[in-house]
């Protein structure tokens, strides 16, 4: 029972106390760009957490049946990249040929998420904790929960911001991010949880 | 060396990747803490940008352009590496204070966007200085965000106290939070020198985003940076990608795609 307390209580810090979004400050490029809609804000964070939970599940085995028994661990950057590369690559074909109402739903996010240095973050993390596979599963699928919790927020955010009034050289950008601030303020309240 | 000089000038002032191109928010925000943090993270960055623009201009004859987005991201990646275990050895506290932020380099856009759209196609020697002047422009940036922030929240610059007692810090700078109120104090300027100069009738366009500056993945990625265009909002991307998606591929678009696909890395 230890163990699933323990899961539990990953899974929150994860996806809550430490977002990777607004505390790590990973993934800020789909963060900031996807996130006009509510609804494309929600498939992409859908297609974010399909990928970092498998990029971390296929991190976790090669890192552990590859690398440590051959003693590379120190070619985990290189190792790691290709292979999501080559993943999310994998992931888009495979969906387009079997799952033609899944690729529908996340085909478009996919090559957005190619760039997301969050997928990367999450493997290395997982090495530099010294998670097991199932763990570091678990933490991947509850940061990507974490990021898609934020981004539909700062989604539903924009969408009541649209008819806002704001200063000029406000406009745009800046405004999302003081959002982003407020929002990781709200977030901030969460770090005594755990 | 006129040409030297010139690459410096431009990757320090005209074309700053951070101030003026936006490119690379993420170390950015995060290792902003503290001066002496920006300062490492910058000068990290910078080592691996000069390394990598030079071997991937020597290179640029030997790589076939259809595999150059992967043979990029290997050479970036070896020198990520080869830099993250120099800092293990001689610089333990500052390793630890990067932490995983290091091998995130790799994914950072100014060094993919520079390989790709000067490196690859200019000789090494001019390359050399453009990662070079790239690297000290993000470094100056990074040190001044880092100082702007470390003065709010501690009263202090590179650990030294400047303020007089009496400041009352402001913690919260040094968060998580300030990182995105700073930023959007930068950016908020940025479009208030822009929109001036439109007024001005001046050209405006020199301020413009990275993706001015075929930085070719931000094309259909989700880069921040693609933000400033007007002209070309996520949304447009997203359905762009929709219709590439739809659209049915030969052999070689397929390829195409895979080449975009790693470019977004």
């Amino acid at each position: 029972m230890d163990s699933v307390k323990d899961m539990l209580l990953l899974l929150i810090s994860s996806s809550i106390v430490s977002n990777i979004v607004l505390s790590q400050f990973m993934g800020l490029c789909p963060f900031l760009g996807v996130s006009r809609k509510i609804k494309t804000a929600g498939g992409m964070g859908t297609a974010v957490i399909f990928v970092i939970t498998l990029a971390s599940a296929v991190a976790g085995v090669i890192y552990k049946f590859i690398l440590q028994p051959l003693h590379i661990e120190y070619l985990e950057t290189i190792v790691f990249i290709l292979v999501i590369a080559a993943l999310v690559q994998f992931v888009e074909m495979f969906l387009k040929k079997a799952m033609p109402s899944l690729y529908q739903a996340l085909g478009v996010y996919l090559p957005l998420i190619t760039t997301n240095c969050a997928v990367l973050g999450v493997a290395i993390t997982n090495v530099q904790k010294e998670y097991g596979i199932l763990t570091g599963i678990v933490n991947g699928f509850a940061t990507a929960l974490g990021f898609t919790i934020a981004i539909v927020i700062l989604a539903g955010l924009r969408e009541k911001m649209e008819y806002n009034e704001v200063p000029e050289s406000f406009k745009g950008m800046p405004m999302v991010l003081l959002t982003a601030g407020l929002m990781a303020i709200a977030f901030c309240g969460f770090s005594g949880l755990i | 060396m006129n040409k030297a000089g010139e690459r410096l000038y431009n990757g320090i002032i005209k074309e700053n990747p951070t101030f003026v191109l936006m490119l690379g928010m993420c170390p950015t925000l995060a290792v902003t803490t503290s001066a002496m943090n920006g300062l490492g993270m910058g000068l990290t960055t910078a080592v691996v940008l000069t390394m990598s623009n030079l071997i991937i201009s020597l290179l640029r004859k030997v790589i076939p352009s259809r595999v150059r987005i992967p043979a990029f991201i290997v050479i970036i990646a070896s020198f990520v590496t080869a830099v993250q275990l120099l800092l293990q050895a001689y610089l333990p506290s500052l390793n630890d204070a990067l932490g995983v932020y290091i091998p995130l380099i790799v994914v950072n856009c100014i060094i993919l966007g520079r390989a790709e759209s000067y490196a690859y196609s200019h000789p090494p020697i001019p390359s050399l200085f453009d990662g070079l002047g790239m690297g000290l422009g993000f470094s100056l940036a990074l040190t001044c965000i880092g100082a702007v922030r470390e003065i709010l929240a501690a009263g202090s610059i590179f650990g030294f106290r400047i303020m007089p007692d009496s400041y009352v810090t402001i913690n919260i700078f040094g968060l998580a939070p300030g990182a995105f109120f700073v930023l959007a104090a930068l950016t908020a300027l940025q479009n208030y020198i822009k929109n001036k100069r439109k007024l001005a009738g001046k050209d405006y366009e020199k301020i413009q985003s990275g993706c001015g500056h075929d930085c070719l993945h931000c094309g259909e990625s989700g880069c921040s940076e693609r933000f400033y265009d007007n002209t070309n909002t996520t949304e447009e991307a997203v359905k762009d990608a929709a219709k590439a998606a739809a659209k049915p591929q030969t052999a070689e678009d397929d390829l195409e795609t895979i080449d975009l696909d790693k470019e977004d890395k």
